[in-house]
Order: C-alpha cells, then sequence, then structure tokens
C-alpha cells in the first residue's frame, strides 16, 4: 500500500514535471484558466445585476399603475 | 424559401430571441462544461508527449482552438456588424457587442499561449510575423470596438459606429487566417506529430477537435448570456428614460 502511494505520488510528480517544460505548460493553461474564468464571472454578474435592476424597475411600474 | 428566411428573421425580434435563447441556454451551458473538462483531461492525461517537441505540445490543445475562437468571433462580428448596418435589427448590433470582449479573451489565450509555446520551440517569445502582427492588430480593433462602445452615450449611434470601425478591422481578421498560406511565415499550421500524409496524428487529432467543439459550446453558452444581458440592458435604459420624461 505505502508503496503503492509512493509509485502514485511518483507519477503524479511526473504529470507535474511534464518533461521538464512545466515552466511553459501550467502558466499557458493557468493563463486559459484566468481568462475564460473572468469572461464566465463578469458574464454572469452583468447578467444577474441587469436582471435584478429590470425586475425593480418594472415591478415600480406595475405598482404605480 | 419565404419560410427559411422567416425563421431566421425571428431571432433578430428581441422577444422571439428571448424566448429562443431562454429554451437552448441550459443545455448548452451543461454541454459546454461537460465537453471542457473531458477535453481538458484527455489533453492533459490522455495524450502523448511529441517525439520532437516533448510536452509542449499540450499547449496547442489550447492554442489552437482559442486561436480559432478568435478568429471566427471576430467574422462572426462582421456578419452581425453588416446585417445591422443594413437591416437595422437591433439584436443583430448586440450579437457583435456581446461577441467582442469574449473574441478579445481568446484573443488574449491565443496569443499568451503562443507565446509561451514559441519560446521552447522556436527560442523566441514572440516574432514579427504575419500571422502574429496579424492578431495583434485584430485584437486592438477588438478593443477599439469595445472603447467605442462605451464611449458613445446613444447606443443606436454607438452601434453603428462601431460596426463601421469592425469592417475595418475584418481585414486583419481575414489576414491571420490565411497569412501563412499567402507569406512564408515562422508560424506553421501543423508540422507537429505530423505522418507521412501530412496530418495530425490521431492522438493529438481527436483530442484537438473535441477541445475546438468544447470552445465553440463555451462560447455560444457566453454569447448567449451576453445578447440576453443586452436585450435586458436597453429594455431598463428604455424603461428609465420613460419615466424621467
Amino acid at each position: 500500500m505505502e508503496r503503492m502511494r509512493g509509485a502514485m505520488s511518483e507519477s503524479w510528480a511526473e504529470f507535474f514535471a511534464m518533461g521538464g517544460f512545466a515552466s511553459y505548460v501550467w502558466p499557458a493553461y493557468g493563463a486559459f484558466a484566468a481568462i475564460l474564468g473572468g469572461l464566465i464571472l463578469h458574464g454572469v454578474r452583468r447578467n444577474r445585476a441587469i436582471r435584478r435592476e429590470l425586475d425593480a424597475v418594472e415591478a415600480r411600474r406595475r405598482s404605480q399603475r | 424559401m419565404a419560410i427559411v428566411s422567416n425563421s431566421f428573421w425571428t431571432f433578430a425580434n428581441p422577444h422571439n430571441f428571448m424566448r429562443l435563447s431562454g429554451a437552448v441556454l441550459p443545455g448548452v451551458t451543461v454541454a459546454a462544461v461537460v465537453t471542457m473538462v473531458i477535453g481538458l483531461a484527455w489533453s492533459l492525461l490522455g495524450t502523448p508527449p511529441d517525439y520532437q517537441q516533448g510536452e509542449t505540445v499540450k499547449i496547442m490543445f489550447i492554442h489552437v482552438p482559442a486561436a480559432v475562437l478568435a478568429i471566427n468571433t471576430y467574422m462572426l462580428m462582421v456578419v452581425a456588424s453588416l446585417i445591422g448596418l443594413i437591416r437595422g435589427h437591433p439584436v443583430s448590433h448586440l450579437v457583435a457587442k456581446s461577441a467582442a470582449p469574449i473574441g478579445a479573451g481568446f484573443t488574449v489565450i491565443a496569443i499568451v499561449t503562443g507565446a509561451l509555446w514559441g519560446h521552447p520551440t522556436w527560442g523566441a517569445y514572440w516574432v514579427w510575423d504575419a500571422r502574429l502582427t496579424s492578431i495583434l492588430l485584430m485584437l486592438f480593433f477588438y478593443l477599439g470596438y469595445i472603447a467605442l462602445w462605451n464611449a458613445i452615450e446613444d447606443p443606436n449611434r454607438a452601434a453603428e459606429l462601431a460596426a463601421v470601425l469592425c469592417l475595418f478591422g475584418s481585414v486583419f481578421a481575414v489576414l491571420s487566417r490565411y497569412a501563412v498560406q499567402f507569406w512564408s511565415t515562422l508560424h506553421q499550421g501543423t508540422s507537429i506529430g505530423v505522418t507521412a500524409g501530412g496530418a495530425l496524428n490521431d492522438a493529438y487529432f481527436y483530442p484537438l477537435a473535441f477541445m475546438i467543439v468544447a470552445h465553440y459550446l463555451v462560447f455560444i453558452a457566453l454569447l448567449l448570456t451576453g445578447v440576453r444581458t443586452e436585450i435586458r440592458a436597453r429594455r431598463l435604459r428604455s424603461l428609465r428614460l420613460q419615466s424621467a420624461v
């Protein structure tokens, strides 16, 4: 079991090392995740904010009628 | 023919757009998340190192889809802007407006991942060759387009001026795609892991194709969300103007 765990962590270490190109591959995937994450977060937040404002304005109009 | 054109133009009606996009958005979002997670796992864990480039080939699975989306998003904006200018459909301009930040984001991803791929394989983060230069100019048009929308108060006027700017930038979107064929550039097409036939090896081709599909689904989900937001924002603005009178 102990040996198995050792082999596992060794293969993960190998995976993260990316054959010596870790300093290129991981920043590339990091930039991808950061920018795509930013786009998603921005889109969802703006959608929520506008929707809330619109709902409030429409509710006010209904109550005035 | 009338049926075909009618069904297409119903999208131009904001009410119909909200109804139709609201119906497909949940499904598209789930599909986008699932394919992206599978695609990332496949790219990172399920592909062998290239015999020449080693593990740097892993960058391809995000660089190529981002570059494809960067250029095709601009093409979509050109078409949407043209329809907006010619037929005057507001939703058409809003499609272009919502696509711009997404396209700019993919362009930045393509440039950053390209630099990180270029250094170990070409020996340089950046070269001023035709493809890289036109991609950079396209990014400036994306940013200019977004800035123009933000700078002009009247949305109808902003839409028209931004659409014209978008049309001018189409030159660089076209150049970005075809520069490799026009001039001999440092940027190659698919030279990694080539077989005798000159095509990409299956071990790279399938995960790459899968990642391109995943990127398209993410794009569609983001775009529909963005256009829905813009339609609501427009309604909000007109309601506020009415109550101000």
